[in-house]
């Protein structure tokens, strides 16, 4: 933990002397008020790791939200837009809530670890959100974000990773499951879950044990090739794999100053996530609304031709301005040219041919590029191991 | 029955991509392949239970990332992981490291010379100035100098523009730079020995020549010019072995309609009246087509599976003439453990990277003189790399796998035939070399595969155990290569095409030639093109 006796603007996770001690390009960021590394030693080889072996990534910072009670379904199912009882015991769901006016607020994971014991991970902070909700529910609210400490295992020789850690039978795990195992006399979480879209855990456990944790993970994973992984490798492999992130691809509806920023889950692409078939649920009406109405904007993801990254860039329908990238990415594994954008209705539906107008600068020199773009349905990156249940060994 | 449109000889990299494309034009065909698996030189084999080793081809980087993605090889199956860095091992117990970090290179190259550690800059800008050179005409058929052809005029012109667009120092600075040898060209750069041969590796690999023979400039460059994304000169493995290559391609091909045979040893190539008909096997099979595209190297093309009395004489004389000469050998290893190094910590990363023992360029140039004097080099260069430590799926946990890619080893000992003799004296030359700077590392053999350029030709058909398929010398590269006047990958005989890596652009594992040998075929028929263009260079 961080030197109390120093008021330090940014703070270490639990995992710091570890990490530091891996870093070796010492090159770090802030995420969320930690001092987290970008790369540890070549961004390049730190996401072929999660591609071909297994990356370990500290998930510390994310916040979390332990929600218990005789009312935590209920709860939950007013907070969020997706329908809460789907997801069983010892089974994660991945999540988005809403404003009032159906605008996203963030995405996370929902974990539900009892009949109404569930747990929030999500990107922003919510305490003050959750509690807005709380009223006329029986339910205890915890902030839990330092009180488990996390790690992201992903890649393909994770499961074996893992099983030689003592994740017994973890192959058996389902994806979006959750094993409880006992680690060194503390209580160890595995979820099955992550950010990667290849086969990969996620492990948590408090933070006294966090050191210990990543010292033998790494021991048992040394002949797997296991790699520490910065935030740089993980940006490449969440665009690749086909994953939003908040305040990059959305803008967390709450922090919205000006009019008109804010997206709905069908401006991003993520109806699938919404039930009207269950009752009131914040958003619901304005969402409904909006169903019957139209949208504003698409999200699309574009296959962009050539292998210039269009980040940033203006995207086209003839001479038209019809949208804006938020992620863009050349996909080292799939071998393609990869950007997210947000598209004005009702252009940007599968198979809409649009143009992105790409800036690049080479020696000071700046170049326009007009680059035809294609709008796929789904994300490049398909790892059949993401699925396999029994979990692959490699 | 047996009734093709298409028929291409040779299930390698480049034949497996050109019968892609020709088959994704709607064109029924068929790959024919001698050896009982695909692959060619692009194979994986399991022949230590365990241990998979790539036999033949270890690297991926030039394997043109449009074809890759064009075929949607990925989705095939095919995944390029990258590794980085490297070193050089010295006698006198330290070594050179190859950083992939700019920052810790200039560090390193600066505990051996501050001066060359500042340099590195410069010899990095002309180097990559010569590569942009190049690269815009891998995915493009060479314009034929002496063609009126309106396509052939416009290109010639824009080669033209390209170069005398440098300006007259750099101009010739480039007209230097293909001509010289890579010991030269290093030496306006560098001064440390172990710094210039670290580096001049990459200018004799696969080529009959030494660090001091002019034109080994051009052969770095022909390492340097390919890509693992975007990372110009960056190089990566094929996960599960160099085999995955041509699976993914097979499967590309296959999800196209196109059919693989396989033990389909070509005897001869079936011309009526002048034009290409089909091919017959040794076992008597014939299969009927109207093209027929040959991914033999030329030699074996025109003067092996072409009757002769097909072929005119000038085109019988270049074949003849057309310089393939064995210079190389492979070792794969099977190993217990990981190898430790004198003066590299094993668990630094350099290890995954490329390694060697040649610590100067005199070394390097004696190497090259046993080639002369007709045997394998008693110090040889070795290209050394242990694929294990980033592909988890190549050995068993904790075990490893290592590809020692020796250089030279001569095509004919002495002039006679390698005798099994020979092959054990070659293997000890490269195994006692390691032994010399890994104290543990002869203990930790558990299985040897050792491929003397004999085992090469005859398991492969590359001739000499050429591993380029021709020397990639001046004479032989752009519209030399194969031979002037053939360089657009037709043949004399109407319906006969040439897609190996004897044809331009040539070789490592590029698909470059398949694809672009698969483009003029579909011009000739008058049938749309399938084959990308290159990316456009920044």
């Amino acid at each position: 933990m961080s030197d109390v006796s120093r008021d330090t603007m940014l703070l270490t996770t639990p995992f710091h002397s570890r990490v530091e001690a891996m870093c070796d390009l010492n090159d770090w960021g802030n995420w969320m008020g930690y001092t987290t590394p970008n790369a540890y030693f070549d961004v390049e080889l730190e996401y072929f790791a999660l591609r071909s072996t297994t990356g370990v990534f500290d998930l510390s910072p994310m916040n979390k939200y332990r929600v218990t009670g005789p009312d935590a379904q209920r709860y939950l199912d007013r907070l969020i837009t997706r329908d809460v009882s789907k997801i069983g015991v010892n089974r994660v769901g991945y999540a988005i809530w809403c404003d009032d006016n159906g605008q996203v607020m963030d995405d996370g994971t929902i974990f539900r670890l009892g009949e109404q014991d569930y747990r929030i991970c999500s990107y922003q902070r919510a305490d003050d959100w959750l509690a807005w909700n709380k009223l006329g529910f029986d339910v205890t609210i915890e902030n839990e974000s330092e009180a488990v400490v996390g790690l992201a295992v992903q890649g393909p020789t994770s499961c074996t990773v893992l099983t030689l850690l003592g994740c017994h039978d973890l192959n058996q795990l389902k994806p979006f499951g959750i094993a409880h195992y006992t680690f060194e006399g503390q209580p160890l979480m595995v979820s099955r879950t992550g950010f990667t879209g290849d086969l990969g855990y996620e492990v948590w456990i408090p933070p006294e044990s966090a050191e210990t944790l990543w010292d033998q993970l790494f021991q048992v994973g040394h002949d797997y090739l296991i790699k520490p992984i910065g935030s740089y490798a993980l940006e490449l492999a969440r665009i690749e794999a086909g994953f939003l992130q908040a305040n990059v691809d959305f803008m967390p509806a709450e922090e919205v100053v000006r009019v008109g920023r804010t997206r709905s889950p069908f401006e991003l692409g993520l109806s699938w996530l919404v039930d009207f078939s269950k009752p009131l649920f914040n958003g619901r009406s304005a969402l409904l609304k909006e169903q019957a109405n139209g949208s504003r904007y698409r999200f699309a993801m574009l296959d962009v031709e050539g292998n210039k990254p269009a980040e940033h860039s203006f995207i086209l329908k003839g001479d038209k301005q019809v949208g804006t990238v938020t992620s863009a990415a050349w996909c080292p594994t799939a071998k393609a040219n990869i950007a997210y954008a947000q598209i004005e209705m009702p252009y940007g539906a599968a198979g809409d041919e649009l143009v992105a107008e790409i800036y690049y600068q080479r020696e000071l020199h700046w170049t326009r590029l007009l680059a035809p773009c294609k709008v796929i349905d789904a994300p490049i990156f398909k790892s059949p191991k993401r699925w396999q249940t029994p979990a692959p060994p490699h | 029955m047996n009734q093709y449109d298409a028929i291409v000889i040779g299930a390698g990299h480049n034949g497996l991509t050109n019968g892609a494309y020709l088959a994704k034009a709607g064109l029924k065909v068929a790959v024919l392949e001698r050896n009982p698996y695909i692959g060619g030189a692009t194979v994986s084999r399991e022949l230590h239970k365990g241990w998979w080793y790539s036999n033949c081809s270890y690297v991926s980087s030039l394997l043109r990332p449009e074809i890759t993605r064009d075929l949607e090889l990925p989705r095939h199956g095919l995944q390029v992981v990258s590794f980085g860095g490297g070193a050089t091992f010295m006698r006198n117990g330290d070594h050179f490291g190859n950083y992939s970090d700019h920052d810790r290179h200039y560090r390193e190259m600066a505990r051996h010379s501050k001066r060359d550690a500042n340099a590195y800059d410069r010899y990095a800008a002309d180097t990559s100035l010569q590569t942009k050179l190049i690269r815009p005409y891998l995915m493009r058929t060479p314009p034929d100098p002496t063609s009126m052809k309106p396509r052939d005029l416009r290109d010639l012109l824009e080669f033209a523009r390209s170069f005398m667009g440098l300006g007259e120092e750099k101009l010739l600075d480039t007209i230097k730079f293909w001509t010289a040898s890579v010991g030269d060209y290093l030496h306006e750069y560098f001064e440390t020995d172990v710094i210039k041969a670290h580096m001049a590796g990459s200018g004799i690999i696969g080529t009959a020549l030494g660090v001091y023979s002019p034109g080994t400039a051009y052969v770095l460059l022909h390492h340097y010019m390919g890509d693992v994304d975007g990372n110009v000169g960056a190089w990566g493995f094929a996960r599960g072995g160099m085999g995955a290559i041509a699976d993914s391609l097979s499967k590309a091909f296959q999800s196209y309609g196109g059919e693989i045979i396989c033990d389909a040893n070509v005897d001869e190539i079936i011309v009526k009246n002048g034009k290409a008909a089909g091919v017959a096997l040794k076992d008597g099979t014939e299969y009927k087509a109207p093209i027929v595209v040959s991914n033999l190297d030329p030699k074996r093309t025109f003067l092996d599976i072409t009757n002769p009395a097909d072929l005119p004489k000038d085109v019988l004389k270049k074949a003849r003439n057309f310089k393939i000469r064995g210079s190389s050998g492979k070792l794969n290893i099977a190993l217990d453990g990981l190898p430790v190094f004198n003066g590299l910590d094993p668990r630094n990363r350099l290890m995954a990277g490329d390694l060697h023992f040649s610590d100067s360029l005199e070394r390097q140039e004696r190497a090259y003189d046993d080639w002369k004097a007709g045997t394998w080099s008693k110090d040889p260069y070795l290209d050394m790399m242990i694929p294990s430590l980033t592909d988890p799926t190549m050995a068993p946990p904790g075990k490893h796998m290592m590809s020692v890619f020796v250089q030279y080893a001569p095509p004919k000992v002495e002039g006679r035939e390698w005798t099994d003799e020979d092959k054990d004296g070659f293997e000890k030359s490269v195994i006692d070399q390691i032994s010399n700077y890994s104290p543990n590392f002869r203990d930790l053999i558990l299985h040897c595969e050792t491929r003397t350029p004999r085992e090469i030709e005859a398991e492969v058909g590359l001739t000499e155990g050429n591993i380029f398929m021709g020397e990639l010398t001046f004479d032989q590269l752009l519209f030399n290569r194969p031979f002037p006047g053939y360089a657009q990958y037709r043949s004399p005989i109407k319906g006969m095409y040439m897609c190996s890596s004897g044809t331009h652009p040539g070789g490592g594992v590029m698909a470059a030639p398949g694809a672009n040998a698969a483009r003029e075929i579909l011009a000739d028929l008058k049938k749309s093109n399938t084959v990308p263009g290159g990316y456009a260079d920044d």
